[in-house]
C-alpha cells in the first residue's frame, strides 16, 4: 500500500474519531517573536522589500566532491536563509552550481546549539570525554610545552596530524599549516594518499602512468552507453556530475549501473541495474573480457597499437609463456576458462546477464565505464581499478569524446595559484591508514609497509608520540576497527599527546588532551575548487565574526607560531583573507580572464568556459609517436612489469585478476559470518559531518539496508533494531529492509558517529566498530568495504 | 485568473531532497514539518537461480511532491472555519491563520498529505508556491534547489502544454478527487 492510501485511509478512520469541541481549545489568539516567522502574509505586496537582507556569497569548505556556490541572506548579522547558485545561464558548457541537501542545511550547522564554544582539557582518562573549560592563553601554552617536550624527546618524526579533511579548503586549512609550522621547526612525519582514493591512486599509473585518467563531463553527451560502476554521485556529489549525466541521458545515452545497491543514482537515471556481491567486480569484468574476446569484439588495431601484455604476441622482454590477458582469460595456465558460468557463481549476476553487459558494452561506440570509488575501496581494490581500465582498452574507449579510460578519472583543466609551502625537512610519508601502525610500532616500519623517503634497509627514526587532528574525524570515528584503534589512543603510553580542533565534540574529539573550539567556513576565509569535475573556483568568504570563543585553525597556529618564534615565516604578515586574496590575484596574473577580488566578492564564483570538451589522452591516441603513454613502455600496460618485479603475484599480479578476498563471499569465515558489510557515503552527510544536524537525521534516518531473504532468515523486521557483529565489535541499528541490495549484503551508511553504551556496543550504527586495520597488498589503503558479519534481532 | 502548478520530472529524480531542505530552509520549518516531501517506492523481489546466482525485477522511483493547489481542494472544501482558501488570482491554496484553529481536518482531507501541522503555532501551515518570491521575480525554494532541474513550476496551461497532461503515477491517488494542478514525467517504474 503506498504512503498515500494510507493517509487517505487513516482520514476516513480518523475522521469518525474526530471530536471538534476537544480540538477547538487551542487559542486563537497567538503572538511573540517565535510564532511571528511562521505568520504567511495573505497577500503579498509587492513594495514590501527586505532592504536589511544583504546576500553574501560563499562555499562550504568541508571534503565534498561538491563544492557548491552557497548565498547566505543576512540580516542583524545572522544568517536568515541559504540559497543557491541561480545564474542567468545553465547550459552545457556553463551550469548553475547547485547546492546539495547538505549545502541547504548549513543553518543547522553553523548554528548548532552542541558546538564548542571554548577551549577546553582534559580532565578524566583519556577517551573519556570528561573537559574542563581553559583560556586560550593556557591552551596555546600547553601545546607549545608538550611540542618541545616530545620533540626534545623523541625528535621531529614523533609529530603527526592525522589526515583531516572537515576543512578542505585550498588555502590555511589546520593540515597545510600544521605542517607549514613543523616544517619550519625541524619537520615532521608526513602522510600520502587518502583514506577515499588509496587503491585507485596507486593502481591507475600502473596501467596508464597517471591518475589524471578522465576528460571533462561534457564529453558524456557523446556516449552511447554509460556505465556507473560502484558510482553513486546522487549522493557523493562528485563535482558536477549530476547535471551532466542528466544531459548525457537527455541526449539519448543508455546507462547501466553495476553496484551491490539500486542507487539513487540508478533510479534516477538508469535503464538497468546490474547486482553485484561486493570484491568480485573482477570476475564479472574477468567474464566480460571472455565474451569480448572468444565474440571477437574487441578492438585489435588498438590494443595491437597502444597496449602491452593483452596477448602472448605483445608483452615485455623476458616473461614466461602464459602470463598474458588473453592467457589468463582462456585458462591457458590454471585451466580455468573465465566464462560468464564461472563468474556467475562467483559474482551472482546471471551469466546471460554478463554476456549482455559485455555486448553492450563493446558495440556501443563510444561507451564510458566511470567508477566510482566505493569498489576500490576494498582488500582487491587495485584489481577493480585496473580491470575496468582494460575493458575500456579492450573496447578502444581511451582517448575518445563520450568514451572513457576508467580508472581513477582524475581530471582537471582550470586552477588557481597555490599558496606556498615549507618543504618538510624529513621528507618521510606513510600511507595515512597506517598511522596507527605507526604508533604502536612505527620504527620496524620500512618501505616494504610503504612508508616512502626512507633509504634503503631504514625503518621509521620514531613512533608517532605527539598527534595534531585538526577538523578531522579519521582520528577514531572514520579509521578502521575503532574498538582496536580506541586501546590505541588510551594508552598514554604510546601516543602522550593529542590536541583536538573542531567544531563539535565528534567521537575523535573526546580523545583530546586539549580540545580547542573552531569557528567554520562561514566565519572566515578560503578558497573552494570541486574533485575536478567543474570548471570554477568560488570564494568562500566570511560571513559572520566568529561565534563564542572559536577560532580558525589558522588563527591559533598563529598564537603558537609566535611562542616557537616562527610567526613571520608562518604567516609571510598576511590573514586568512589576506591569502584569499592573494590567491585571486595570483591567479589572474597566469590568467588575465579570471575574477578581480571585487568581483569575486560581488559573485562568490569564477566559472570558465570551455566551447569542447576535453578529452583524457586524446594526445596520446591521437599522435602515439610524439605522445607516449608515462608508462615504462610508453604504451597502456595491461601487463606492468613493475608489477610484476615486486615478485608478489598472488596478492599483486601483473595483470588484474580476480582475487577472492580473506572476507569475501568465497571466504571460509562466510560459516561464522556469513554476510558481507559494505558502507556507503549518504546523501545526508559529508563523511562524518551533519550526523548530528537534525534536518538531515530527518532526510536519511542511520539504518541499515537488508535485503528480504535475509531478513526472513533473521526473523527481522523493517525497523527492528539489529545487532550487527564480528570479531572486531558490535553495532545496533535500526534495520531497512528493501530488495535494492543484492541478497547476502547488508550495508551500513558511513560516518555516523560512534556513540557506545556501557558495554562498549555501538549504538548509533558506526560502520568501523565493524572494519579491519588491515591494509590493501599494493596502495596499503583501508578496505572499509570489505567485511564479513553476522546480524541477529536483539 | 491564471492557475499556477508543478511540473515533476520524475522520470530524473534521484530523491536528494535538495528541494526538501531549500522549503525548510527558506520556510524555518521545524523537524516533522515539510512542505514538500519525497516519497520513496519499490517493487519486485530477487529469487536465487542456479549457480547461486539472482535473478531480480526490482522496480523502484522517487516522487517529489509538496502541494498541488488543487482545482477542486479537500483540504478548502472541508476546512470549518474557511482559514483554508484558494486565492483569485493565481489560485494558489494557503492558510488564513487569523481563522486557523489547528483542528487538522485539512490534513486528514488532503490525499496528498499537502497540509502540515505545526505543533509550536497549533495552526495549519503549507506550501504556498513560494509567492512572496515570484511576487520579487525570484524562483521557488524548490524549483531553484533541484540537482537535476527536475522542477519548474508556472501557469498549469503552459506546463501542459509543453509536458503533457499526467498528474497521477503509480502511488499516487487518482486526479479526480481534487484536480491537481501538477504534470508529472512518468517514471518508467511508476507508470500504472
Amino acid at each position: 500500500m503506498s504512503i498515500f492510501e494510507k493517509i487517505k485511509e487513516s482520514s476516513v478512520s480518523r475522521r469518525t474519531f474526530l471530536k471538534w469541541s476537544g480540538v477547538s481549545a487551542t487559542p486563537i489568539v497567538f503572538g511573540g517573536v517565535a510564532t511571528k516567522k511562521y505568520l504567511k502574509p495573505k497577500a503579498v505586496a509587492a513594495t514590501q522589500k527586505d532592504d536589511e537582507e544583504t546576500i553574501i556569497p560563499t562555499c562550504g569548505t568541508t571534503n565534498c566532491g561538491g563544492r557548491c556556490l552557497i548565498k547566505t541572506h543576512v540580516k542583524d548579522g545572522k544568517i536568515v536563509r541559504i540559497t543557491t547558485d541561480d545564474a542567468e545561464e545553465d547550459s552545457l558548457i556553463c551550469p548553475q552550481i547547485r547546492a546539495c541537501l547538505r549545502g541547504r542545511s548549513y543553518r543547522k550547522f553553523v548554528y548548532n546549539p552542541n558546538r564548542l564554544k571554548y577551549p577546553m582539557k582534559r580532565v578524566g582518562k583519556r577517551g573519556e570525554g570528561k573537559f574542563e573549560r581553559i583560556s586560550w592563553d593556557e591552551a596555546i601554552d600547553t601545546i607549545y610545552k608538550e611540542t618541545k617536550r616530545i620533540t626534545d624527546k623523541y625528535g621531529p618524526a614523533s609529530r603527526y596530524s592525522t589526515y583531516a579533511s572537515g576543512n578542505w579548503g585550498g588555502i590555511a586549512s589546520g593540515r597545510t599549516m600544521f605542517k607549514k609550522l613543523m616544517a619550519l621547526t625541524g619537520g615532521y612525519l608526513g602522510y600520502h594518499n587518502t583514506y577515499s582514493s588509496a587503491q585507485t591512486s596507486n593502481a591507475t599509473p600502473y596501467t596508464y602512468g597517471t591518475g589524471a585518467t578522465g576528460s571533462s563531463l561534457d564529453s558524456l553527451v557523446n556516449s552511447k552507453l554509460i556505465i556507473l560502476w560502484g558510482h553513486n554521485p546522487a549522493e557523493t556529489i562528485f563535482g558536477t556530475s549530476n547535471f551532466y549525466l542528466k544531459r548525457a541521458k537527455e541526449a539519448g545515452a543508455k546507462i547501466y549501473v553495476v553496484d551491490p545497491r539500486y542507487t539513487n543514482s540508478g533510479i534516477g537515471l538508469a535503464d538497468e541495474w546490474f547486482p553485484i556481491r561486493p570484491t568480485t567486480d573482477n570476475a564479472l569484468m574477468d567474464a566480460m573480457t571472455y565474451v569480448i574476446l572468444t565474440e571477437k569484439l574487441h578492438d585489435k588495431d588498438f590494443l595491437d597499437k597502444y597496449c602491452i601484455g593483452h596477448d602472448e604476441d605483445h608483452m615485455p622482454e623476458n616473461i614466461p609463456e602464459g602470463e598474458s590477458l588473453e592467457s589468463y582469460i582462456l585458462g591457458k595456465k590454471d585451466g580455468i576458462e573465465k566464462t560468464p558460468e564461472w563468474a556467475e557463481k562467483i559474482c551472482g549476476l546471471p551469466a546471460n546477464k554478463i554476456r549482455q553487459l559485455a555486448r553492450d558494452y563493446a558495440m556501443a561506440k563510444p561507451a564510458a565505464l566511470l567508477q566510482g570509488y566505493g569498489p576500490q575501496r576494498h582488500m582487491n581494490g587495485e584489481q577493480i581499478v585496473r580491470g575496468a581500465t582494460v575493458l575500456a582498452s579492450l573496447t578502444g574507449n581511451v582517448g575518445k569524446n563520450g568514451g572513457w579510460a576508467s580508472g581513477q578519472g582524475g581530471f582537471s583543466r582550470t586552477s588557481v595559484a597555490s599558496v606556498p609551502q615549507v618543504e618538510n625537512p624529513l621528507g618521510i610519508t606513510i600511507p595515512c591508514f597506517l598511522w596507527t601502525d605507526a604508533v604502536t610500532h612505527g620504527t620496524e616500519m620500512s618501505a616494504d609497509d610503504g612508508v616512502r623517503g626512507l633509504k634503503d634497509g631504514e625503518t621509521l627514526p620514531s613512533n608517532i608520540k605527539l598527534i595534531f587532528n585538526l577538523a578531522g574525524n579519521a582520528l577514531l570515528n572514520q579509521h578502521g576497527d575503532i574498538n582496536e584503534t580506541a586501546k590505541i589512543l588510551e594508552d598514554e603510553s604510546l601516543v602522550e599527546f593529542i590536541v583536538v580542533s573542531d567544531v563539535f565534540m565528534t567521537p575523535s574529539a573526546k580523545f583530546a588532551d586539549i580540545l580547542l573550539p573552531s569557528n567554520t567556513f562561514f566565519e572566515r576565509h578560503d578558497i573552494g575548487l570541486p574533485w575536478g569535475y567543474g570548471d570554477y573556483a568560488i570564494l568562500s568568504q566570511k560571513v559572520s565574526e566568529n561565534l563564542y570563543e572559536s577560532k580558525s585553525d589558522y588563527e591559533w597556529l598563529t598564537l603558537l607560531a609566535e611562542k616557537m618564534g616562527v610567526k613571520d615565516k608562518f604567516t609571510e604578515g598576511k590573514t586568512e583573507k589576506d591569502w584569499a586574496r592573494w590567491v585571486v590575484e595570483e591567479t589572474k596574473k597566469q590568467d588575465p580572464s579570471f575574477s578581480t577580488w571585487e568581483q569575486m566578492q560581488k559573485n562568490g564564483i569564477h566559472k570558465w568556459k570551455f566551447d569542447k570538451p576535453t578529452i583524457g589522452f586524446e594526445k596520446q591516441i591521437s599522435d602515439p609517436e610524439n605522445n607516449p603513454f608515462p608508462t615504462p613502455s610508453g604504451k597502456i600496460e595491461i601487463f606492468s612489469k613493475d608489477l610484476w618485479d615486486m615478485d608478489n603475484h598472488e596478492e599483486i599480479p601483473a595483470i588484474p585478476k580476480h582475487i577472492a578476498v580473506g572476507e569475501g563471499p568465497e571466504s571460509e569465515l562466510t560459516k561464522k559470518y556469513p554476510l558481507q558489510m559494505i558502507g556507503w557515503h549518504y546523501k545526508r552527510r559529508c563523511h562524518s559531518i551533519h550526523d548530528n544536524n537534525p534536518w538531515m537525521e530527518e532526510a536519511g534516518k542511520q539504518e541499515m539496508w537488508v535485503n528480504e531473504m535475509d531478513a526472513q532468515k533473521r526473523n527481522l523486521k523493517d525497523g527492528d533494531i539489529a545487532k550487527v557483529f564480528n570479531d572486531r565489535g558490535v553495532v545496533q541499528i535500526p534495520v531497512k529492509i528493501t530488495n535494492k541490495i543484492v541478497p547476502g549484503v547488508v550495508a551500513i551508511p558511513q560516518g555516523a558517529w560512534y556513540t557506545p553504551n556501557k558495554d562498549g556496543i555501538d549504538t548509533r550504527g558506526s560502520i568501523n566498530v565493524l572494519t579491519t586495520l588491515k591494509p590493501s597488498p599494493l596502495a596499503k589503503g583501508n578496505p572499509q568495504h570489505t567485511n564479513l558479519v553476522e546480524v541477529e534481532k536483539i | 485568473m491564471t492557475q499556477l502548478g508543478f511540473y515533476i520530472d520524475q522520470a530524473r529524480c534521484i530523491g536528494c531532497e535538495a528541494c526538501v531542505i531549500a522549503c525548510k530552509d527558506k520556510n524555518d520549518n521545524p523537524v516533522g514539518v515539510n512542505f514538500r516531501r519525497v516519497y520513496s517506492f519499490e517493487e519486485g523481489s530477487f529469487t536465487e537461480d542456479k549457480n547461486g546466482s539472482f535473478i531480480q525485477n526490482i522496480q523502484s522511483y522517487f516522487l517529489s511532491i509538496s502541494c498541488n493547489h488543487c482545482d477542486e481542494p479537500k483540504c478548502v472544501e472541508n476546512c470549518p472555519t474557511t482559514a483554508m482558501f484558494k486565492r483569485e488570482e493565481d489560485g494558489v491554496v494557503v492558510v488564513d491563520q487569523d481563522k486557523c484553529v489547528g483542528c487538522r481536518y485539512c490534513e486528514w482531507n488532503c490525499p496528498y498529505g499537502a497540509p502540515q501541522y505545526n505543533e509550536e503555532l497549533g495552526k495549519m501551515t503549507k506550501c504556498d508556491l513560494c509567492i512572496d518570491l515570484l511576487e520579487k521575480g525570484e524562483r521557488p525554494a524548490c524549483e531553484g534547489a533541484c540537482p537535476v532541474r527536475a522542477i519548474e513550476i508556472g501557469p498549469i496551461d503552459e506546463l501542459r502544454a509543453k509536458y503533457g497532461n499526467v498528474s497521477e503515477v503509480k502511488g499516487l491517488p487518482t486526479a479526480s478527487i481534487t484536480k491537481p494542478n501538477l504534470v508529472i514525467n512518468t517514471h518508467k517504474d511508476a507508470s500504472e
